[in-house]
């Protein structure tokens, strides 16, 4: 038998499974709530509450700037931080696939522990199950979070005013393309890490600047443009950017101009657009670049009146071009 | 980032504007044969920029649209072959054919493998001995240099188990079937900067001298794309069609010696079926003779069944430029990227997904 290796046994609720447990996942993750290792964790909490769960599968497990670990924090931490909460709490569910590597395990559980510290949240409760070898590839993450809302804030993707300002937090399409650049058939490597990174501390930054912060979104899958047309379309306004203010790093551009991707369709788990009044732009600007993840923040446009439900582009060249949602998934185009 | 930021310089672009509005005093019909030209013409909103003089048609250039339909049910019986992986670039997978799309015979269990370039797929004959790979030989005259140094690796490392499905199709004589038929009127064609990469600019000396039309290659920038305008207006103006290269970082006149000498060397032309225009001789490539052990054509018996073509799509006339997508019934309403009718709206280079997704009705 193979001791570095998940076996089935790990996920049986047996002895090896006891052991997985209590040797590898607690003391990284220990906390008081979670180290009781009853069946629930059990805690006061009292305001407002934001409750949010994602499930984490990314292909490759381990990619420049993070893994799917630190990306199954950061996810969530931020889920709940794109509505202005303060969050506390995560459950942790593996699905392991037989025959992965205990190393492996081991050092996504210390990139859990690493991310979930510098957001300040606990890992409270948690679950691990093994599927035979093919049922799962290498390894699933699933996270729910929970946290407060301060009293005073409203952040909805419906409150989007005509005149408001539209702010990025940083050069966009960073997180897609160091995940491409490892995936199996790829034969150049680029100097891009993801910017998997939890925002929530940024976000307490911001809405220090001004509490009345309208919209917040992290434009993860389907990138900038997604998430700006679900802003367009919840708000029932239109949103107006000018492509020359939008960030994109000149290798991640490199890399799509060969991959024929367009960056502001492509993910990101580090940066958010923030919705804001035209009077409190300056200010929530100010804030953003004061933290280490806003440092390259910008207002890139506004929201108008005009095209509800659509997003418009100013091009480099002064002409304008309709930002449509990402239809179906990035391929790489043939000549 | 070098050799393409100042291809994007929003000042020189407004400088080449305003000279093509000050130049252009007559009506220049202009077709952007290449569909990463339609794109880059699109994606920066260069129709709007022009001056009312200048109309703009988008061309048949894009590989992926202009496969026919019997071509794309081939492979698509191919992949459904035991033991064999169909390697494949993604534009074509989510492509419908007669009753079916590489996509959905993926999902029906077809081992259908999107590659980067033929040396991946190559690279996939050599870890799987048991398997037979295909690849799916799509593209203009850009990518058949390629595919045939894919087959001379292949037969100097003798790998047996290594196939091309040739579809390969050539953009001169496409173009004088385009011409030939007086559908379209044209004073200026754009012609295709990777393909004149690969073959020179001089193959499209018939268009000036036998049509009375001017050429000037372009490259896929945005100031690329008004640099050629801005000549192929001087050149209606001054009444003097010729062929002219304005992608010169790019193309020579007399192209890509070695490339050329790949392709010769493995392929042979032959009689094309493309979609909208029909049958094109000598605008396809097959494989030589003595290249037919690694022809999958010849060494497959694959049955794909009747042809079928879907009812209203207007793909064929888009690509002849008789139509454009805002023509069609079905665009936007039925025919969208997520539910493609046909080709032109799947292919990131196809004038419908252009018009799609730029917006070209959104003012």
């Amino acid at each position: 038998m193979n001791e570095d290796t998940i076996l089935l046994a790990h996920g049986s609720g047996g002895k090896l499974s006891h052991d997985l447990v209590q040797q590898t996942l607690v003391p990284l993750l220990s906390n008081p709530l979670l180290d009781r290792l009853d069946d629930c964790a059990v805690f006061d909490l009292s305001g407002r509450l934001a409750f949010t769960t994602d499930s984490y599968v990314v292909s490759p497990i381990f990619f420049p700037g993070g893994d799917i670990g630190k990306l199954a924090v950061c996810g969530t931490v931020n889920d709940l931080a794109m509505s202005g909460a303060r969050p506390l709490y995560l459950t942790l569910s593996f699905v392991i696939e037989e025959g992965f590597a205990l190393g492996g395990l081991k050092q996504i559980v210390a990139s859990i522990r690493e991310a979930a510290a510098e957001a300040g949240v606990k890992v409270v409760a948690g679950d691990t199950k093994v599927v035979n070898r093919g049922g799962a590839d290498g390894i699933f993450i699933n996270t729910s979070g929970i946290g407060l809302v301060p009293h005073g804030v409203d952040i909805s993707g419906a409150n989007a005013r005509p005149g408001d300002k539209v702010i990025l937090s940083g050069p966009v399409g960073d997180h897609g393309v160091a995940v491409m650049s490892r995936r199996q058939g790829l034969e150049f490597s680029v100097p891009v890490d993801s910017d998997c990174a939890p925002l929530n501390h940024l976000v307490a930054e911001m809405l220090g600047a001004s509490p009345n912060i309208h919209c917040l979104r992290d434009p993860t899958r389907g990138g900038l443009v997604s998430s700006l047309n679900e802003l367009a379309q919840q708000s029932g306004v239109g949103i107006r950017i000018e492509e020359a203010r939008v960030p994109v790093r000149e290798a991640v551009q490199a890399a799509c101009e060969l991959l024929g991707f367009d960056p502001l369709y492509v993910a990101n788990e580090g940066k958010l657009v923030a919705v804001v009044a035209p009077e409190d732009a300056e200010r929530v600007l100010a804030a953003m670049k004061g933290n280490r993840y806003g440092a390259q923040a910008a207002i890139i446009g506004e929201v108008t009146a005009q095209h509800p439900g659509r997003v418009v582009m100013k091009t480099l060249l002064g002409a304008s071009r309709l930002l449509d949602m990402l239809v179906g998934e990035l391929l790489p185009r043939i000549c | 980032m070098r050799y393409v930021d100042e291809y994007r310089d929003p000042e020189l672009g407004k400088r080449l504007v305003d000279r093509i509005h000050k130049l252009s005093t007559r009506p220049a019909r202009i077709m952007e044969f290449c569909g990463g030209h339609t794109v880059t013409i699109f994606k920066h909103g260069i129709r709007q920029l022009l001056p009312p003089t200048v109309e703009m048609l988008s061309g048949p250039g894009c590989p992926v649209c202009v496969t026919a339909n019997a071509e794309l049910d081939k492979a698509i019986a191919l992949a459904k072959e035991p033991g064999v992986i169909l390697a494949t670039f993604g534009d074509m997978l989510k492509v419908p054919g007669s009753r079916s799309s590489l996509q959905q015979a993926k999902a029906e269990g077809g081992d259908i493998r999107v590659v980067y370039s033929t040396r991946d797929a190559l690279a996939m004959a050599r870890d799987n001995p048991d398997k037979r790979v295909v690849f799916l030989g799509i593209g203009f005259e850009t990518t058949a240099p390629t595919v045939a140094a894919s087959v001379l690796q292949a037969e100097a490392e003798a790998i047996h188990n290594y196939f091309v499905l040739p579809l390969h199709k050539l953009c001169p004589p496409v173009i004088k079937a385009l011409l030939d038929s007086g559908e379209v009127r044209l004073d200026g064609l754009i012609c295709p900067g990777h393909v004149s990469a690969v073959i020179g600019s001089r193959p499209w000396g018939f268009i000036p001298t036998g049509y009375g039309i001017g050429c000037v290659v372009s490259g896929f920038e945005p100031l690329d794309i008004l640099l050629s305008v801005e000549m192929l207006v001087a050149q209606v103006e001054r009444g003097e069609p010729k062929v002219e290269i304005a992608y010169r970082r790019g193309v020579k006149p007399e192209g890509n010696p070695q490339a050329l000498r790949l392709m010769a060397t493995v392929f042979e032309e032959s009689q094309a079926t493309w979609r909208g225009i029909g049958t094109v001789p000598q605008s396809g490539l097959k494989l030589r003779e003595k290249y037919r052990s690694f022809d999958a054509e010849a060494q497959f018996q694959i049955d794909p069944g009747p042809t079928l073509e879907p009812a209203g799509c207007l793909c064929g006339d888009i690509l002849r430029a008789v139509k454009t997508p805002l023509d069609c019934k079905l665009f936007r309403r039925v025919c969208t990227p997520e539910h493609p009718v046909g080709p032109c709206m799947v292919s990131s280079e196809g004038s419908c997904a252009a018009y799609y997704q730029y917006g070209a009705d959104h003012e």
